[in-house]
């Protein structure tokens, strides 16, 4: 236990803080490299993804980029790419965009598509247009599972920008490397707090953020869960479909 | 290519290199997290409890997740079995939700028939749930294995040899070939143990694909049933 005592006391450490390699300047960095790469493929991913939700066009091709996306380990995509761009920040956003990309994808198709049809068409029998359909009806209904989509990627990238530390000068992921380097446990078990905390307290604004964008018509007459009679599937094994990997 | 082919030897090495760290933990999570998920579908409580606690082990990146094992359990950072452990969190953490759901898809009134007809509540498990279960556990198991497989590279970078030193090895001596390799080595051993998972699926629980017609012959009737 005395390690854990170590860790905290490394994290502790004011001469741990100071300047652009210190705690908190690494943890800004951190966040900030999730959040961009999270937010690009949220541009590229959202549209596409209410596309295929409203058209049910290109699904099959959708699920199996993003299955074939999840079996390419992300330590193999992040050094190939730094390869190819050269040593610096550039290599890890393609990469962790590129991996970000499947959840949110998926969230965004699966939510539209788990909205019951007779909803839909009582909108469009209303006279809605698509487009209001679209926007009134399909977006605010699936926007729970596209949270959780974005909540996967989030925290995927949040793991992945541990490993690009070891590409590129960024992020928690450098505290780990050196003190790997320097056999330095302390400060090892440290980053890998820091790391986890991050993550933990992300974990926890989506779990609130998904609760709050159930809109509230839905959320007091939830119908019971009864998968075995659902006119339409459940999107998969849910954990699975918008999970990503680390 | 070239490189590919007069490093044969390497590659066969660190494919079984990967096998040993990537398998042990599908199958530990499997066995693990079907007690959890029973418990997690048979009691409220039990539920909130391991349903979160998955939710949260899962959020946990897997970079400082080799670092911390080490300091709880005593295992050294480059052991095979630090990952192991790990990579079995991970399954657990995704396979306890799986299980669950599998479980409370169960229809309530084939399970109500089965106690009517005298099953116990243990033979209710093994020869009614389970099998029941059986191709929404078999869906999870597969992404479990996949990003399982995946996920063993990372260890690479503590010095863990895996397919993933193939990456580190690579990027550190500029050799693209070597960082293909080691992907498209990756994807095919996590296809493979897919496609190994299917098989056994089909051997296991041969109904399924009888469900399948099933369902066709249902929607066939209905057609014609509308047309009619």
């Amino acid at each position: 236990m005395n390690l854990f005592v170590d860790a905290v006391n490394w994290i502790l450490d004011p001469a741990n803080f100071a300047g652009p390699g210190g705690i908190p300047a690494r943890t800004i960095e951190h966040l900030v490299f999730t959040l961009v790469a999270v937010l690009m493929a949220s541009v590229i991913a959202i549209p596409v993804g209410f596309l295929i939700g409203h058209t049910g066009r290109g699904r099959s091709l959708a699920v199996a980029t993003s299955g074939g996306l999840r079996a390419i380990p992300t330590l193999g995509l992040l050094t190939l790419v730094a390869l190819w761009v050269g040593i610096g920040l550039g290599a890890p956003y393609v990469a962790l965009t590129v991996l970000a990309i499947p959840p949110i994808l998926a969230g965004a198709y699966a939510g539209f598509e788990a909205i019951d049809r007779s909803v839909i068409d009582s909108a469009r029998s209303v006279g809605m247009s698509e487009s209001q359909i679209v926007g009134t009806v399909e977006i605010p209904l699936g926007l729970p599972l596209l949270i959780a989509g974005i909540r996967s990627a989030t925290l995927q990238v949040v793991a992945t920008a541990t490993l690009a530390a070891y590409v590129a000068d960024v992020g928690l992921g450098r505290f780990l490397f050196a003190g790997l380097k320097t056999r330095d446990y302390a400060e090892m078990l440290g980053g890998s707090l820091l790391v986890i905390l991050l993550a933990l307290v992300l974990e926890g604004i989506f779990t609130v953020v998904q609760r709050l964008v159930v809109p509230r018509g839905v959320a007091s007459q939830r119908p019971p869960v009864d998968r075995a009679r659902s006119a339409r599937p459940v999107p998969g094994i849910d954990p699975a479909i918008t999970k990503g990997t680390h | 290519m070239t490189w590919f082919w007069s490093n044969l030897d390497l590659l066969w090495d660190r494919t079984l290199d990967h096998l040993i760290l990537s398998v042990p933990p599908i199958l530990l999570s499997f066995l693990i997290a079907v007690p959890l998920g029973w418990l997690a579908n048979r009691y409220r409580a039990g539920r909130g409890v391991i349903l979160t606690a998955s939710g949260l082990l899962y959020a946990i990146p897997s970079l400082p997740l080799f670092f911390v094992i080490p300091a709880i359990v005593g295992t050294s950072l480059r052991s095979p079995l630090n990952l192991v452990i790990a990579l079995t969190i991970y399954g657990v953490a995704l396979m306890v939700r799986v299980v669950a759901d599998g479980l409370a898809s169960v229809d309530k009134d084939v399970r109500q028939s089965a106690v009517a007809v005298g099953y116990s509540g243990w033979s209710i498990f093994w020869q009614v749930e389970l099998p029941l279960a059986g191709p929404v556990l078999l869906a999870g198991l597969r992404v479990v294995a996949v990003s399982t497989v995946s996920l063993a590279t990372v260890g690479a970078v503590i010095g863990a040899q895996s397919l993933g030193s193939l990456f580190t090895d690579g990027f550190q001596r500029g050799i693209q070939a070597e960082i293909i390799a080691g992907i498209v080595l990756t994807v095919a051993l996590a296809l493979l143990l897919d496609g190994a998972l299917v098989l056994l699926g089909r051997v296991l629980l041969p109904w399924t694909r009888l469900a399948a017609t099933d369902r066709r012959a249902v929607r066939v009737a209905r057609i014609a049933e509308a047309s009619a």
